[in-house]
């Protein structure tokens, strides 16, 4: 197969950066979704996002060395990290309905701070190593080349979560209430659900997700106490470039900025972090409102 | 019981303290205090550094001040909430670095060299996050600032890459007929005022214009400033383009009291520096942006000698601030007079 390539590289290099790329944006969509979700339903943006998917991998890696089971720490980290998300909207979040878009930014940016630095204290500056445990480490072998069995369990197990997460908000009751609620949150209220509820959980849920995102991610990158800060500006180009509130536009965005991360770092090493904001910046030129996002969702 | 709807908490905006002169003594106190805004200001910051704690930490508190004042134009006054300010801030320290370290120019000139990257560097990212809209605003201009970051990191040759820019001396500065010895700090926090004293009467007269009326006429309502006919998207180009102007004046200043310009200088924790002392000073109100830099050294400072783990406390004490005190110091203290005044 080296034969074949494609502006001199050969086609199972391409092939291996493509499924890098997409490994690389399932962790993207993840934090995306949960980002785009909140926001979408409640107009909070969650700066703090990058904390919770930081937080989430050490509670999942922390875990992985008490039990040594990786499936146990994938279910404790979301669960972990949903039970800390309605504490804080109970708490924080809560009361700063209705004082408009900027008040909960800036809570959450100075809870970023807090779990930050609260990590840095319980588990030290330089952050923990952390490899994919040993089910799941090795290379199969596709037909074109080799792949990292982890990347592909990777790919295959957030695909799934995001199908899921798809079937429950338009397939279920609870779901349409979710979609009601972005619409019109007080016609949902007059129709006798209590929307709170409905808040809290959706906060829950997002911050479930970027927990999940995190310990999925740990065995590619390690865990330190700055790991969620990258991710969190990587998870504002996702949304903008997908489309606020619209799950289809981050996932669509999520594959995207993963795969043209990693075949900038194959063509331009230099250029991988800048290609990101660069992509961003096409887009706003093109198409303000993000790839699919509508024209009322902004706000 | 139920809580209010956040989607309709857009319409009504953040509540932000501007001065309002009010009737009976206290109000007409405020009304004069007001109409002399830049002087008191400056008077306060006259006698400064006899009351701070040490003197290069007023110069620091100066310099904040005047990037906390930069950003507050656009936050404050505008509404508009833009977390890629510290890219502005690094311009104008890279640029007045690089105009001394590597071309040796005279630091006036680098001022000026400085002030017009971050001028440069302000109006592409304004182009480009002008065209989002609320909380999109937010996240481009910090994700373009980020994009700014990178190519500064990656200019390793021009910038210093990762371990910052050094080389900046500026130990005398030679005007003509003055010779000022920076190197004595009383000397140097004046030499500093007198920048930032020509910028807080510029920021009072472009507030007291017609410009900067519209601009509180497009915080309070886009939709209707814009029905008023005001170009409600080039105006808040230009606001974007000024506050970043400022705050590159700022990063300039920065560039030479400190004489290097550490790459941290153009992260996003640097923007989010800005937007708290903003808020701990008073979004809105002219004062607000140095009470915010003063109390957000002073904090760093005093928390830093305590813990090193300072930032958990100034993360905690900003929650409290957003909580229970979303005026800031100086927005509470104006809102209090004003009470007590009716």
């Amino acid at each position: 197969m080296n034969d074949i390539s494609i502006g001199g590289f050969p086609l199972d290099l391409l092939a291996l950066q493509l499924v890098t790329g997409v490994a690389l944006g399932a962790i993207y969509v993840l934090v995306g979704i949960g980002l785009s979700l909140i926001f979408g339903l409640m107009n909070v943006v969650n700066f703090a996002h990058g904390a919770f998917f930081m937080v989430g991998a050490y509670v999942g890696v922390f875990l992985y060395g008490y039990t040594g089971s990786f499936w146990l720490s994938l279910v404790a980290a979301p669960l972990a990290m949903g039970l800390l998300g309605l504490a804080v909207e109970r708490v924080l979040v809560r009361p700063l309905y209705g004082r408009g878009i900027d008040d909960p930014l800036l809570l959450t940016f100075g809870l970023s701070y807090v779990m930050v630095e609260s990590v840095r204290i319980a588990f030290g500056l330089t952050g923990l190593p952390f490899g994919a445990p040993p089910e799941l480490r090795g290379a199969v072998d596709l037909g074109i080349g080799y792949f990292p069995l982890y990347r592909l369990f990777l790919i295959a197990f957030s695909l799934t979560v995001v199908g899921a997460l798809w079937l429950f908000i338009e397939r279920t009751s609870f779901g349409l209430v979710i979609r009601a609620g972005a619409r019109d949150p007080q016609i949902v209220q007059v129709l006798g659900i209590e929307i709170s509820k409905v808040w809290l959980a959706v906060f829950g849920l997002g911050c479930a997700l970027a927990g999940l995102a995190g310990i999925l991610a740990a065995p590619l990158q390690g865990v330190t106490p700055e790991m969620g800060i990258p991710v969190l500006a990587e998870a504002f180009v996702v949304t903008v470039v997908g489309g606020m509130g619209s799950l289809a536009g981050a996932v669509l965005a999520g594959l995207l900025v993963g795969i043209v991360v990693a075949m900038t770092s194959l063509v331009a090493p230099d250029m991988t972090k800048m290609a990101i904001f660069a992509l961003m910046a096409l887009v706003l030129l093109v198409r303000p409102r993000g790839l699919l996002g509508r024209a009322g969702a902004l706000g | 019981m139920s809580p209010p709807a956040p989607g309709h908490a857009l319409a009504q905006g953040t509540p932000l303290a501007a001065p309002r002169p009010g009737s009976g003594r206290t109000g007409r106190w405020l009304a004069l205090a007001s109409r002399h805004r830049v002087a008191l200001t400056l008077a306060f910051l006259v006698v400064f550094p006899w009351i701070a704690p040490y003197q290069a930490l007023a110069v620091n508190i100066l310099v904040l001040g005047l990037y906390a004042l930069g950003f507050n134009l656009l936050f404050g006054y505008t509404g508009l909430l833009s977390f890629g300010h510290a890219a502005f801030l690094g311009g104008g320290a890279y640029g007045s670095g690089i105009a001394i370290a590597h071309y040796g120019l005279h630091p006036a000139l680098a001022l000026v060299a400085g002030t017009l990257l971050a001028t440069l560097i302000a109006a592409a990212m304004g182009v480009l996050a002008i065209r989002t809209r609320g909380i999109y605003f937010a996240m481009t201009t910090l994700a373009l600032s980020m994009c700014v970051y990178y190519v500064f990191y990656r200019a390793e040759s021009f910038t210093g890459g990762e371990n910052g820019l050094r080389g900046i001396n500026v130990p005398v500065l030679t005007l003509p007929g003055l010779r000022l010895d920076l190197l004595d700090p009383m000397v140097k926090y004046y030499a500093v005022l007198a920048v930032v004293g020509g910028a807080v009467w510029l920021f009072s007269r472009l507030l007291s214009s017609p410009f900067g009326a519209a601009l509180e006429a497009i915080r309070e309502n886009e939709g209707r400033a814009q029905a008023c006919g005001y170009d409600v998207r080039r105006m808040k180009l230009v606001a974007f383009v000024i506050s970043g102007a400022l705050c590159g004046l700022a990063g300039a200043l920065q560039a030479i009291h400190l004489s290097i310009v550490p790459i941290e200088t153009m992260h996003y924790s640097t923007s989010g520096q800005a937007v708290m002392m903003a808020l701990l000073g008073g979004m809105g109100t002219f004062f607000g942006p140095f009470i915010g830099a003063a109390t957000f050294s002073l904090l760093q400072d005093g928390l830093a000698t305590l813990t090193s783990h300072w930032q958990l406390f100034v993360g905690a004490i900003f929650i409290a601030f957003v909580l229970f005190l979303p005026l800031g110091i100086w927005g509470e203290v104006l809102a209090r007079l004003r009470r007590t005044g009716w």
